[in-house]
């Protein structure tokens, strides 16, 4: 397959102004990867790391200092309006919604942007009002939406013209469970029934899990990691909790195969056992856990992406 | 020309949500009015404590405010909102244009439109009628000619200021103040008779942003009138001159701010 986004020492300097004297910060050095039409790569770092600046420098708003990028085939700063065509962003903390105009109207101006065939727009906008839920609001304007029902807009809005790369930043920002699961769930979809490749920034474990099979994690403009999430996790050896509430008061569970325990809350009510997804499985564990006692409740916790990427991080260095 | 159709969908809707709320609207309209005479009251008020300012009296003053006026007002309907553009930097607005098949100069302009700037247009329109009107006027197929060519240009090289203000907001933080004073100084320059300028003040509103081309040197060949040092009433036949000059500084501040486009953070 062909890559539809290739850098090649891909740079990008900031001047900020630090009192009197200029000061030059390097937000992307030297960055070189590559990403095959239809992937799903999860883009993560700290903040400040240079995911943005990148993203930007793809989408061609921003002029990279040195190095190049291609991304679907084209020069993003000079052939900037045929790359419109191509890509969709959707940006978690800006919006590309008309705020006081029904989400209805929103998308018919944008099929006009896009100049869609009118044929083509009620397809898609049906599609897309169909997989993300959307009827109930579509006649309401845009700044009475909840932030749930704004995102899954603004998704529909960067998809409308059925863009071959889709860049998402921060898409599940402030979500509760059921809306995050709902916009995973139409981006596996969207990528089975279209062959879409999505490019996305998150700083939560859980969109990277369930959307990505490739992992980006950039520290400082450099790539420190590139490869899968399980051979991340691999190397920085993060770790599942399994929380269990037990019936009764229980001594601490040692004796667990593949886990850790991390720690008792309430004289043994509540147990924290760490173990690793590589070597067993949550239910085994909770198995082996219902052996010595009878458990009332659980919970897992997924590895904290930042505590991965600091991981990477001191792992790289 | 590309095809027009996404611009005037956005335009529509900015026309529609403007008229949906009525009251609102009028109100508007009614305070944008209001400025356009103040501003005119401003110029009665000086030429009511002098008979004559530059050689022109208030008569002949109405005609070079008016021409200035209808210029701007029309100037200001069309490109007005690009002095959001920093409003747009700082809320990522303008991310989102880039990334839109669109030119981003057509986009930042067809993003709104503030209709009641129309009553601003009509306060000049009155003016220009009445200075047409009590003026001594060889009316000839020229003179009409010269209306229509000054109009049209003064309307570009207004919209040209817009833009070139615009395009200097990249590089500017919060370069709005320097910019206002010559776009809105400019405008009043605008309307104000050249001769009681110093050289300086032609240099810069005469020539660098020929303010002077937009109501002043088309009155002085109007009501043939020779014309101060530097600038002599031909020169009023040069207005489209003038236009393709501020619009080619417009253009290339607004292309120099483009590539040198930071991001709006985030």
């Amino acid at each position: 397959m062909s890559p539809i986004i290739e850098t090649r020492e891909l740079t990008r300097d900031f001047h900020v102004r630090d009192g009197l004297r200029r000061k030059r910060i390097r937000a992307v050095d030297e960055m070189s990867f590559s990403v095959d039409a239809g992937a799903a790569v999860g883009y993560i770092g700290a903040n400040g790391a240079g995911k943005s600046t990148t993203i930007k420098m793809l989408t061609g708003i921003l002029v990279p200092t040195s190095g190049e990028v291609r991304t679907c085939d084209l020069r993003p700063v000079q052939d900037r309006r045929r790359l419109a065509r191509e890509v969709g962003v959707v940006f978690g903390q800006r919006s590309q919604l008309w705020w006081d105009l029904p989400v209805r109207e929103s998308f018919t101006i944008l099929a006009s942007i896009h100049a869609l065939s009118s044929a083509d727009e009620r397809a898609r906008t049906d599609e897309l009002v169909d997989r993300l839920e959307m009827s109930e609001y579509l006649g309401t304007p845009v700044r009475q939406l909840s932030l749930g029902q704004r995102m899954r807009a603004e998704v529909a809005a960067a998809l409308l013209h059925s863009p071959r790369l889709v860049i998402l930043d921060e898409p599940t920002i402030g979500l509760d469970v059921l809306s995050k699961q709902r916009l995973r769930e139409f981006l596996v979809q969207e990528r089975q029934t279209h062959g879409t490749t999505l490019l996305l920034t998150t700083h939560d474990m859980g969109d990277i899990e369930r959307l990505c099979d490739r992992v980006l994690v950039v520290d400082h403009g450099h790539l420190a990691y590139d490869g899968t999430l399980d051979g991340l996790s691999r190397t920085v050896g993060a770790q599942r909790v399994l929380v269990v509430d037990l019936a009764e008061q229980t001594p601490d569970l040692l004796g667990i195969p593949d886990t850790a325990h991390l720690g008792s809350e309430s004289r043994g009510l509540r147990q924290r056992l760490a173990f690793d997804a590589e070597r067993t499985t949550a239910a085994r564990v909770l198995g082996a856990v219902s052996e010595q006692a009878e458990v009332l409740d659980l919970s897992i916790e997924e590895p904290d992406i930042e505590d991965v990427v600091r991981r990477v991080y001191a792992a790289s260095r | 020309m590309a095809d027009l159709a996404p611009y005037r969908a956005v335009l529509a809707s900015r026309i529609r949500s403007q008229r949906s709320y009525r009251a609102n609207f009028r109100i508007d309209l009614i305070s944008s009015f209001m400025v356009g005479l103040v501003e005119l009251a401003e110029v009665w008020v000086l030429f009511h404590n002098v008979h004559s300012l530059g050689g022109f009296t208030f008569a002949q003053i109405l005609l070079v405010f008016g021409l200035a006026d209808v210029a701007f007002s029309l100037a200001d309907l069309a490109f007005g909102h690009c002095d959001n553009l920093p409003t747009y930097i700082r809320a990522g607005k303008l991310d989102v244009f880039y990334l839109r098949p669109q030119p981003l100069l057509l986009q930042l302009i067809t993003s709104d439109i503030s209709l009641r700037r129309l009553a601003r247009v009509l306060v000049g329109v009155v003016c220009v009628v009445a200075g047409l009107a009590v003026n001594d006027i060889a009316w000839s197929a020229s003179t009409v000619l010269l209306l229509v060519v000054s109009l049209v240009s003064g309307f570009a090289i207004f919209s040209a200021m817009f833009v070139w203000a615009a395009g200097a907001q990249f590089f500017l933080i919060n370069g709005a103040e320097m910019t206002n004073a010559f776009v809105y100084g400019g405008r009043y320059a605008a309307t104000q008779p050249a001769a009681v300028w110093n050289r300086p003040l032609k240099v810069v509103f005469g020539f660098f942003f020929p303010m002077a081309f937009t109501g002043y040197l088309p009155t002085l060949e109007i009501l043939g009138l020779p014309g101060p040092e530097w600038l002599p009433a031909w020169l009023a036949w040069c207005t489209p001159l003038a236009a393709v000059w501020a619009w080619a500084m417009a253009m290339l501040f607004w292309r120099i701010g483009v590539r040198h486009y930071q991001g709006g953070g985030g």
